[in-house]
Order: structure tokens, then sequence, then C-alpha cells
């Protein structure tokens, strides 16, 4: 049962995105953030973007632990704080792609005014919010966005308040890019991600995703399995959704899709038109003329687009040389334990039921495997929450 | 198949059962049922999941994207023998 | 410390009439600031303002954000993004901003805030002027830190200050603070900028060795080690959280120990390089008056008084407030019959004196609560009361 670790570590393709000397991370078994950051690492892949040129910035939360793993120029703010010090980024230096990567409490709680005069700007950065409805870090605390009716460790008897919509927010704000998924569409995550890289302008990304150990426990969700199952079956995709009907109720459904794509010049073109009005066309910014920067822009956008085709070719090469070659070779090296037979079950979820049920009985004592058979209320656990 | 040359692909799943918390994710979404969860604890006591049939993985790396805990992936293998048994 | 001459584009050479506000913009510009993030508040919105006035012909960068929160927070990223950054604000303002003064503190971030004092607490006098906030510059926010303030009594100290206080904040890595108030703000006066060659800058020490040796910090209590900045390929950590060399979280009470000692030690231990005091007469005095920023303009008339009844007393004027001139006024310690420490507060700088002086002088001081500066007839009976 020994991997490798200093082999796993350097083949994992996470090698190039993430501070491997920092794995393994701190999020809860079966948290969302871990497949939003596979994600990401996807969508800077595909997407070309000179990883020297990408800065992640994250307040503080659970999420703001992704600046401290991924391995970028990376900055991990005060709370609520990420969305200011990246706007401070991207006007020192506006060749930089700079990303906030944080929870729904750090950037929709108390760093909300930030977040609608950054989307009000039209500030040049993507930000990308994983919303799990509680404030994980401190214990599982109601957020703006925790559904009515819902239990979290400060709403014991469940919150009365009304959450945001985050995409009516952003969108309201006058953000010019606004995405929402869940944490169990990462290929559609990958996509948004990508185009929000490339995007001029104000994106906002928002994803749902579960907080096992806190918000779904609480409430008697099950797993993380049960949460993602759950995403599978109640989400509605819609594109270009009016985000006034993006409300989510307790376990109600939620509208996904990308809703908003429009372009809009951004804070700092403003600021270079008004410049360029005042001072003529030698208008300099950090020294810098605008055709030189327009001309080190655009360069940089062709040197994207060649790493972009490059990875693609990749891929492309891949397939084909699969389909040509013939050696076949043999499975992974986990071991294969001989387990007792059991009757292949037909649907999904019987089939981790029985996985689960194996495993139970495979160890004598009773394991901390939880047996929960799907859809039955949650069994012995106890039912006392752990404070 | 109509598809002509078009070949089905083939992967192997690497496992890292050090990191994984057992989240039962991979086994659960894996699109052919390759992984299932193993009777073996980690040192963290958690069940990591191991490649049951690993000939059905056929590089989607679905379950490398969904591992929150970075401790799954895929290589692509050269699958040309198998596809052509199977015409 | 090693310095350049000033970029000529930010220097308005030549003499001006001008107020202190402007002025901190004019030496900020000439120091190289070239990103200033602000919010209005009276009585330092006429910098914010002189800096968008100069902003497009300078190649800088002006931006109102929507809070002082969001300024601070901007400044941070922006001396992250590779500029010299500069915010203005006043009491309130400077209340909202201590979180992330202490942020800049923890990550050794270049930057300087300029806090144009106003009658307190709360609203208090937004007109009107005031030194309240000294202990606030010093202790502001939560933790063990350490940070550099400067006062200025003038609008011609407003432009070196603001020079000096960006050449500290890039040597040392650390928020400086520029405790000026409404009187000296907003008094116009003669302020002669020196042509560019004259100035001398200390420019951003971006590393630039191999990528494998950078490390963003360095704990040994001196200041002087290089940054980097986004985009440089570095890909740099950096956190609130106490941290290692490298940047990343080490959260054990050996390493807070290691962090807060340097913290502290790179501004106390090199307090002699970094303080600047004025002083007038001081040897063989009898009565020494330590005052800063207007009140020790208020103090000239008391001081030239008082000699005029032959008493033998001295001015010392604090340019630097924090760190402290501890070693100066002990030095002064039984030396001197009595200090005699005006300032428009209610006994801030004062408390600091007296703990140098420890018993061994007299200290008298001479309160004001805000809203208007000293009669000088106050300041003159407190030298005569110290004189006996």
């Amino acid at each position: 049962m020994t991997t490798d670790i200093g082999k796993f570590k350097h083949d994992s393709p996470m090698s190039g995105v993430l501070r491997m000397e920092r794995m393994p991370h701190i999020w809860c078994p079966g948290c969302g953030i871990g497949s939003e950051v596979n994600a990401f690492a996807e969508a800077i892949k595909r997407s070309g973007i000179d990883h020297n040129k990408l800065v992640v910035v994250s307040g503080i939360g659970c999420t703001g632990r992704v600046a401290g793993y991924v391995d970028f120029d990376s900055i991990h703010t005060t709370h609520g704080r990420a969305i200011p010090v990246a706007t401070g980024i991207k006007l020192a230096n506006p060749e930089l792609t700079v990303v906030v990567f944080s929870g729904e409490g750090d950037l929709v709680g108390i760093g909300g005014n930030h977040l609608i005069h950054a989307a009000r700007r039209n500030m040049d950065i993507v930000v990308i919010c994983n919303n799990n409805f509680t404030y994980g870090m401190t214990g599982g605390q109601v957020t703006p966005t925790t559904p009515t009716s819902a239990i979290t460790s400060t709403t014991p008897y469940g919150n009365y308040e009304y959450p945001f919509s985050l995409p009516l927010l952003a969108d309201a704000a006058g953000a010019t890019y606004i995405a929402r998924w869940t944490s169990v569409n990462v290929r559609n995550i990958t996509q948004s991600m990508e185009e929000a890289l490339v995007h001029k302008g104000f994106s906002f990304i928002e994803i749902i995703s579960p907080c096992t150990t806190l918000y779904l426990r609480r409430n008697r969700l099950g797993d993380g399995v049960d949460m993602l199952q759950y995403y599978q079956e109640n989400t509605v995709l819609k594109h270009g959704c009016d985000t006034r009907e993006t409300a989510i109720d307790f376990q109600g459904k939620i509208v996904v899709g990308k809703f908003v794509d429009k372009a809009k010049p951004t804070y700092l073109e403003a600021v270079d038109k008004c410049a360029v009005r005042l001072v003529g066309d030698d208008y300099q910014l950090y020294g810098k003329t605008i055709p030189e920067r327009e001309a080190e822009e655009k360069a940089e956008k062709e040197r994207v687009a060649a790493r972009r085709a490059v990875v693609l070719a990749a891929e492309q090469a891949a397939s084909e040389k699969a389909a040509v070659k013939a050696v076949k070779k043999v499975a992974t090296k986990a071991p294969v334990k001989k387990v007792a037979a059991k009757k292949p079950a037909a649907k999904k979820p019987a089939v981790k039921a029985a996985a689960k049920k194996a495993s139970a009985t495979a160890v004598a004592r009773k394991s901390a495997v939880k047996v929960v058979a799907k859809k039955a209320p949650a069994t012995a656990a106890a039912k006392k929450t752990r404070k | 198949m109509f598809f002509n040359n078009l070949k089905q692909l083939h992967g192997t799943v690497y496992i890292n059962d050090i990191w994984c918390k057992g989240c039962g994710f991979c086994v659960q979404f894996c699109p052919t049922n390759v992984l299932d969860i193993s009777p073996e604890f980690n040192a963290k006591g958690y069940h990591p999941p191991y490649a049951k049939n690993p000939e059905k993985c056929h590089d989607c790396q679905y379950c490398q994207m969904i591992c929150p805990e970075f401790s799954i992936f895929v290589t692509k293998d050269d699958e040309i023998a198998k596809g052509e048994a199977e015409k | 410390m090693n310095t350049v001459s000033a970029d000529p584009k930010g220097v308005d050479s030549g003499p001006h009439f001008m107020d202190g506000d402007q002025a901190i913009a004019e030496g900020a510009l000439a120091a190289g600031c070239r990103f200033f993030a602000g919010y209005p508040i009276t009585p330092s919105t006429e910098t914010a303002e002189r800096f968008a006035e100069r902003a497009p012909e300078v190649g800088a960068l002006f931006i109102q954000m929507e809070d002082e929160l969001a300024s601070i927070a901007a400044l941070i990223g922006a001396a992250w993004g590779g500029r010299k950054a500069m915010t203005v604000t006043c009491g309130p303002g400077f209340s909202l901003m201590v979180e992330n003064i202490g942020l800049a503190a923890m990550t050794e971030t270049p930057l300087v805030i300029a806090n144009v004092q106003r009658g307190g607490p709360s609203t208090g006098l937004p007109t009107l002027t005031a030194q309240q906030d000294m202990m606030q510059a010093r202790y502001g926010s939560h933790g063990d830190y350490a940070i550099i303030a400067m006062s200025p009594d003038s609008p011609q100290e407003c432009f070196d200050v603001a020079v000096e206080a960006f050449n500290l904040s890039e040597f040392y890595r650390v928020p400086v603070i520029i405790l000026s108030d409404e009187t000296v703000g907003h008094m116009h006066e003669k302020v002669v900028i020196p042509p560019a060659d004259q100035i001398q800058v200390v420019p951003r020490n971006n590393y630039s060795g191999p990528k494998a040796d950078f490390r963003p910090y360095k704990f040994d209590g001196q200041g002087g080690h290089p940054m980097t900045q986004c985009g440089d390929g570095y890909h740099f950590h950096i956190t609130g959280l106490t941290h290692d060399e490298r940047g990343y979280p080490v959260m054990t009470a050996e390493q807070s120990k290691i962090v807060i000692t340097h913290l502290m030690e790179k501004i106390r231990s090199n307090a002699d390089q970094i303080i600047r005091l004025d002083e007038d007469q001081i040897d063989g005095a009898d009565v020494v008056v330590v005052s800063y920023g207007i009140t020790s303009r208020i103090a000239v008339k008391a001081i030239q008084d008082a000699r005029r009844e032959g008493i033998k007393v001295g001015s010392l004027r604090l340019i630097t407030i924090w760190p402290f001139c501890e070693k100066r006024i002990r030095e002064l310690t039984g030396k001197v019959k009595a200090f005699v420490v005006p300032e428009i507060n209610y006994g801030q700088m004062v408390l600091e004196v007296e703990r140098c002086a420890a018993g061994k002088s007299k200290v008298i001081s001479v309160n004001h609560c805000g809203g208007a500066v000293h009669d000088p007839e106050v300041i003159l009976d407190a030298i005569r009361k110290a004189n006996q």
C-alpha cells in the first residue's frame, strides 16, 4: 500500500501547478476546492497563459489557502481584501493575469464592497468564488449565500436571512463575464476558467461545492459523494439565463451555465483614453507609451496562442499515437486483494453502497467507514454535532 | 463500428494512497467502474481506491479532475490490439 | 543604502507656493512613487487631488478606491506588482487601514501612508488640527511589529520627509507613516524643489539571482534585503500568517519568535540611522523643549521669549517620531533640569520622554485638546516653571 511519493509528485500532471513540497493540503475529505484547483490547472495549461505572468491572490478561509498551494506568484491577504490587492497588482503591472481565488465568505461577506466596486470598474481580473454556503475555516457559520432554513453553527435553528444570488450581484455591479458551475462539472469549470483568463474585463466564476465536515453534516446531507450526485441530479443548465432567476433555495434546483459574456472597456483602457486626451500620443504609463504596451500585449497574445496550439496539438498527436502503436500496457500497481465476490450492482448508488459494505465486511471490527444506505437517513452517526 | 479508424483509448491509473482521504469521488464517478474502494487502510485510516478493472479505463481523466486530494492521475496508453480484436 | 538621483519625470524643480498636502504628493512623485490609491477625507484630500492632476504627465497611476481599506490593500498589491506606492488619509481612514498596515509590516512590504491628523476622536473636528494619532501610528494594528513615522513641520519639510519616507520604506521594507496635521497640510508656504540630480532616491531592490536561492525574507534584524515583483518568474508566496524565509506558513511559537524579533529589531537596532532630529542650543541648556510638527513652530516663539528672560532653553524637534529617540533623551537626562513637551493631544509622546527620563529629570507636558495650536504663552509659562 505504499506509493513512491517522490515519483508520484514528479509524474503527477499537477507538478507544474502545485507547490508539491507543501502537499498534502489541509482541506477535508470530499471538499470541493481540490476539484476546482484541478480545473484551474487544466484551464491554465489549455489557455497557454505564461506561468510567470500569472498571479493568484486569496483571502482568508479554506479557499484562501489556494494561494499557498499553487506554484505561481501568490499572495495570501487579509480577510476580504483579495480583490483590492489584485486590483493593485493588475494596475501596477497590466501585463499580468491576476486571478482571485477565494471563498464566498471572503469575497461576498467581508469583502463584498470590494467585489461590487471592482465589478463596477470592470477591472481586468478573474474572480473564482468557491461557494460552499459556509465559513469553513472557522467551524461552519452562516454566510451571505447560505440558503434560508439551512443549519449552521451560528444559525442552529435554521438560517432566517435572505441570501445573495452571486451571479445577480455580480451582474448588477457590472461584471462582464459571469458563470456558475458546481464542483462536479469540472470540465465546464475548466472551460469557463479558460474563457475568463483571456476575457478582457471583470470575470466572475461561482462554483458551488460541498463542505462535507460542516455544512453537509449539520444539515444531514450525507457526504461529498451524496452532494456531488445531488448536483448531477439538480443542476439546470441554462446558458445566458437571466441572472435574476439564479437564486438557490435549500436543496433546491441550481441553475448553472455561462450567464454573461459581454465586452466593455476595462478600467485601464478608460484611464489610457482619458490620459491620451490630456497628454497626447506620447502619454506613458510607467514609462511605456500606449503603442509600446499594445505591441507587447499583441506579442504576448501570440505567444499564448502558440502555447495553446502546442497543447492542443500534443493532445491530438497523443490520441493518434494511441491509435497506431500496438503494445498493450498492464494496469496499475495498486494491490488487488481478493475481496469476497459480490454481485455487480446495477445502479450507481447501489455500487457505492455495495463497495462500502464490501470493505466494511472485509474489516472485522466496526471501521470508521460510515455505512449509509442511499437516501436512507444517517444511521448510527452520533446525533450530537461535533464542537 | 462506423467510426472507421477511431480506437477506444486506454489509460493507466496511478493512485497515491498516502494522500487519499477516502472521499470516494473517483470510485463513484468513474464512467466505466474501473475503480473500487480498497479494503486496505492507509496511514490516516482511510480506504483509498484501487483499480479493480484496469482494462476498462478509457483515459477520460475524470477521476484525475475530480480528485480533491490530487491523488490520482491517468496516463494514456497505446491501445491498438484490443481495438482490433473488438472489430 | 545605495541611492540614485531621482527620475526627472516626477520632479517639478524650482520654487513653488503650495500647501503641505500638495508638497507630500510632489515629494512622492520626486521619490519615484508611481502608484497612488486613496480615498477622500478632510484635511488630506489635496494630496490625492494633486497626484490625480500630475499622474498623466508623470506616467503614474492614480485610483480612488471605494474605501481606505481597499486603498491600502491596493498599495500592498501595487508594491508587490513592482511600484512604489502611497496613500494619504486622516484619523478615521487610518483606523480603517490599520489591519492592512499590519499585513504590510508582516509581509515586509514597502509603502508610505500620510496621516494628516485632525481633531478626534471619531469624526471629531474634521477641519481643525490635532496630533492625537501618534500612538495609533505606532501601535494601531494588532500584534508586535515596528514601523517608521515622521512628522513634518512645514510644506517644505513635507516634501523632504516624503522623499525620505520612500527611501526608508524601500530600504527597510516597512510601512512609513508621515504624521502631518491639518495646519501644516493646509498652510501655503514656499517650497523649493531641487533639480532631479540633487534628490537622492533609494531604487526598488528587486532580486535577480537564481530562482532556487530566492527567499522573500531574511530574518536577521536588518534592512536592505531584496524583494521581488509579480511577473519576474520567482513564483514567490507571501502571507500574513507567521511564515518562514520562503514565505510559507509556519505557525509555531518558535517561528513567531524569529519573525517578530526580526520585525522589531529591523527598526530598533537601526534606530540611529533612521532617526533624524533638529536640535538648537541643547548644550548647556537647563530646559529642553521636545516638540514636533506644527507645535514645534509655536514653541519657537515661546523659546525666544524665554531666552530673552535669560532662561537657558534648548529645542529638540523630533522629525522622526518612531522609532523614538530614546538614546538622545537618556543622554540629556540628568544634564537638564526639565523637559517641556508641548503637543496637541492629551499627552502621548510625553509618555515616551518620561519613560526615558526615568525620574532623573522633570518632564512637564503642555497638553492641548485639539482644534487649534498652543498659545505660546502657555508654553512659556511651562518653561518658566521648568526652570525653577
